[in-house]
């Protein structure tokens, strides 16, 4: 303050004056409302984390094995069987040799084998790959279809607004999971696509940020920058995509990223169930429910998967938290509040 | 009051010093400041936003946030309530200090009746129990003027008028006889009428129960109004203090003087008492941008329609300016809206340029829009926050075609430089900019394609008076050099007097009276314009004084 201060001209004796001295004086880069944003996201540092993380597991998953007709470093294949080594056992170390393990390596076989030989590294990967296409396909899916359903039946209300809620009351009324394992089963096994089987999966998905949308659309619509627009003769569509949409841009955005936790978890409970992804295509939910009997003789089978699915899922929770953040300063959790509590505790000791 | 010590003050601040840490650089709120508040005195705390007025009292209350930093002392009769611990501080509201809030529904709990938040200040000071309460809250509804209290404890918020909310929030502030009551704002949400009535309240209230009152307002006319001493307030100092005459009338300092200068009044003029109004035989040439014949306006409140405004007429010609005045609920925003196609006409005609707007096809009615011009009252929510400053001048350029991006630049530069803001403003985002300078942001936008009308709703409700004042003086100037037809809608008749040429006074959707403003203005024909002109406090105790007296009168013959 101090550093202003001292530009400030002391002399000013009227409002309005001293606010266009504040103005002209000031030198200060200007920031738009997403840099401001981004600022504040970049400063969280479980979400940043967590996006690190994220960005380490989509490398890995993708060059590992390679995608499509693309090759990856890894030498095995998750398609081709062979001898088990020394029954299928993770030669993965992290231990170095002084603290008594093996030294830090790779090995043959990092993840293990599974029952027939396969090398379970790459098989793990493939379902890692699956997964996050699922996820992000049937993501950006859901977002689009609520964003623009919501902001339909926000903005001309009436009419339009009852029909398009009372659909989306009908995609809620029927339980997700055996909507999205019917048409699941219908995508995947027609086609054996995941990317159809993604695209169903966002067809479902999309209910609860359209009624999101709607509400902040609803209260955004009476604001006078809109009324204004509209006075100057601006079409509906400039309106909402212009106008309305860009604003809801945090509960969108939010939203989304906790859509695509919940469809990583969602396909999980699919391919487990069988309605999924089919073999031999795998997923991480399609390698946990093969081997959910191997869990007690063969544990690592049952483990690995289910740690990435778990890493991803609270990952992307924690990018969505920190995104919340973010676009609403108001919104901070209970982590700064209990930091900021104990240091004004210390201040007034 | 002289023979009273210094122990006897209601509410006294020693060197009160208020910092907010944020993330950013500190904030120092308030720089130092010592005020005392005696029993049965009204003490006025005047300052404009930012000024540190309301920060002051949310310190006396104890109800700071977490990160602001507090030092020197706040005394409530004898106790410092400066790092008071909560549960101490806790007792002491309602029996020691209250507050009058501004907003009276948001102040109220909707969900509960007026009798359990009444009682519940008694119940929790253990003053009164059960019947006993109940009947001490009948007791205290009687004394703020609430007719057939018996009956109307039982109702809810919602079911009392803005006014009588108040009267309420008031009686809830007295209802423990606290030795200071904090007013922020108490009359800001009113109308004018209803606010000469609530003030009139809290100073027979002060009179009878010998309270403190710290008055916190913009308001120079409830100033003069309400207060025995005045304490004017800038950027966290207190520039000034004094006895209202002293202070009104004879300021020291040049902020309150300029201050007192920006405060736009009735001035009287000459007039003809005699002449009758001369609406009727308006001078003829005049070339008519707007016209409204029985104008009817109609809202849909689901299956049902409320009529907002029922057959109104009115012109405006090239180069003049339309004032609407009246109280909320009169339907003078419901035309601003009908003109800006925002809301169906139900019947009549509403022409602009001789095309009658119910009659258009969109097209047409779109092409219109292009000579139309919008100020809006809140500066905070008329720009979109994700736009730039340049774009937001700009966009009905954009919406209706008009220019290469060049000439859009240069567009937007030309207006920045009529509404006297910096160049390189064009490229910052609207939440860098304060109030008034969102405002002339508004003023430029609705410049952009050189409208013939004007539309501006409240322009300067929401703003400082000194911002005010400038915004004012720019919209005059910048209308005599364009020379547009404006329809100014607004509640105050001090700005609309200054403004405009014609004047409309609306009462609940009808025009009670229309003419040229200075018969309008200064010889009011009907009642209702009268008794408009009587509640508005001016900033002169003197003069408030005798207009007290009138308005009094006038309301004794109601």
């Amino acid at each position: 303050m101090s550093n202003t201060n001292n530009k400030m001209p002391e002399n000013l004796t009227s409002l309005a004056e001293l606010e266009d001295a504040k103005l002209a004086s000031s030198d200060e880069q200007s920031k738009s409302q997403s840099q401001i944003v981004w600022g504040r996201f970049l400063r969280h540092k479980p979400a940043m984390f967590s996006s690190i993380l994220l960005v380490i597991i989509a490398i890995i998953a993708f060059t590992s094995i390679g995608y499509g007709p693309l090759p990856g470093w890894w030498k095995a294949s998750y398609l081709e069987a062979g001898v088990v080594v020394n029954g299928g056992k993770p030669t993965l170390s992290l231990l170095p040799t002084w603290l008594g393990g093996s030294g830090i390596q790779w090995g043959e076989h990092p993840f293990g084998q599974d029952s027939v030989g396969k090398d379970y590294f790459a098989l793990v990967m493939n379902g890692t790959q699956k997964s996050l296409i699922i996820a992000f396909v049937v993501g950006i899916v859901a977002t689009f279809i609520g964003a623009i359903i919501g902001a339909m039946a926000g903005y001309f209300r009436g009419w339009v607004d009852e029909v398009l809620m009372r659909i989306t009351d009908l995609f809620i009324v029927i339980p997700l999971l055996v909507l999205a394992a019917v048409l699941g089963q219908i995508a995947s096994s027609s086609s054996g696509s995941i990317i159809l089987l993604a695209l169903v999966l966002g067809l479902v998905t999309w209910t609860g940020l359209a009624r999101l949308v709607r509400g902040e659309i609803l209260s955004l619509r009476e604001r006078e920058y809109v009324a204004a627009a509209q006075a100057m003769g601006s079409k509906t569509s400039r309106v909402i995509f212009k106008h309305l949409l860009p604003n809801t841009i945090g509960v969108i955005v939010v939203n989304a990223t906790f859509a695509i936790a919940g469809a990583i978890l969602l396909e999980s409970s699919l391919s487990f169930l069988g309605f999924g992804v089919q073999p031999p295509e795998s997923s991480l939910g399609l390698l946990i429910s093969q081997y959910q009997n191997a869990f007690t003789t063969r544990p690592w089978l049952f483990w690995w998967p289910g740690m990435i699915i778990v890493a991803i899922a609270l990952s992307v929770n924690f990018l969505g938290d920190g995104l919340r953040d973010a676009f609403d300063p108001r919104h901070t959790g209970h982590r700064r509040g209990l930091f900021s509590f104990l240091k004004n505790r210390k201040d007034r000791a | 009051m002289s023979t009273m010590n210094e122990e006897n003050y209601a509410l006294s601040f020693d060197d009160l010093k208020v910092t907010f840490e944020t993330s950013g650089p500190e904030v120092q709120a308030v720089k130092g400041l010592s005020l005392q508040v005696r029993p049965g005195e009204v003490v006025a705390l005047v300052g404009e936003s930012g000024s540190g007025k309301s920060v002051t009292s949310t310190a006396a209350m104890g109800l700071l946030p977490s990160n602001a930093k507090i030092t020197g002392e706040a005394k409530v009769g004898n106790v410092n309530v400066v790092g008071l611990d909560q549960g101490k501080m806790r007792k002491m509201r309602a029996t020691d200090i209250a507050m009058v809030f501004q907003e009276p529904m948001t102040a109220l709990n909707p969900v509960l009746t007026i009798e359990r938040q009444l009682t519940e200040a008694l119940e929790l000071h253990g003053i009164a129990y059960g019947g006993e309460a109940t009947n001490r809250a009948i007791e205290l509804l009687t004394m703020v003027g609430i007719p057939d209290p018996a009956k109307r404890i039982k109702q809810y918020p919602h079911q009392f008028s803005g006014g009588q909310r108040q009267r309420i929030v008031i009686a809830m502030a007295i209802s423990c006889d606290p030795r200071v009551i904090i007013a922020d704002e108490p009359t800001t949400a009113l109308d004018v009428t209803v606010q000469a009535e609530i003030l009139d309240l809290l100073r027979e209230l002060k009179d009878r129960l010998n309270t403190g009152i710290l008055l916190i307002t913009h308001n120079m006319g409830v100033v003069a109004d309400m207060a025995d001493q005045v304490a004017v307030m800038f950027q966290g100092n207190l520039v000034e203090t004094g006895s209202v005459d002293q202070v009104l009338m004879n300021p020291q300092h040049e902020y309150t003087q300029r201050l007192l200068a920006a405060v736009p009044r009735l001035t009287p003029v000459e007039i003809d008492e005699t002449a009758t109004h001369t609406s009727a035989t308006a001078p003829v040439g005049r070339e008519l941008v707007l016209e409204a014949k029985d104008l009817v306006l109609e809202y849909d409140m689901r299956g049902s329609t409320f009529r907002a405004v029922e057959n109104v007429s009115f012109n405006v010609a090239k180069g003049e300016v339309l004032g609407i005045v009246g109280e909320s609920g009169s339907g003078k925003s419901t035309i601003a809206k009908a003109v800006l196609g925002l809301l169906p006409v139900a019947d009549g005609t509403l022409a602009v340029k001789g095309h009658n707007l119910p009659k258009l096809s969109p097209k047409e009615a779109r092409k219109i829009r292009k000579d139309i011009g919008v100020i809006f009252q809140d500066p905070a929510a008329s720009l979109n926050p994700r736009f730039p400053i340049g774009e937001c001048i700009t966009e009905p350029m954009v919406v209706h075609k008009v220019g290469t991006k060049q000439e859009r630049i240069n567009r937007a530069l030309e207006l920045l430089d009529a509404v006297k803001l910096p160049r390189n403003v064009i490229n910052r985002y609207p939440h860098e900019l304060s109030g008034g300078q969102r405002q002339r942001i508004c003023i430029a936008r609705a410049l952009t394609m050189n409208p013939e009308l004007l539309i501006a709703d409240e322009p300067t409700s929401a703003l400082d008076v000194s911002v005010q004042a400038v915004v004012l003086e720019m919209l005059q100037d910048l209308q005599r050099d364009f020379n547009f037809a404006c329809l100014f809608v607004s509640h105050d008749l001090a700005v609309v007097d200054m403004l405009a040429d014609y004047v409309v006074v609306m009462q609940s959707g009808k025009a009670v009276e229309q003419g040229p403003v200075k018969d309008v203005l200064h010889a009011p024909q009907h009642d209702y314009t009268r008794r408009l002109l009587a509640a508005a406090p001016v900033p002169d105790p003197v003069l408030q004084a005798e207009r007290r007296a009138a308005w009094r009168e006038l309301n004794a013959t109601k």
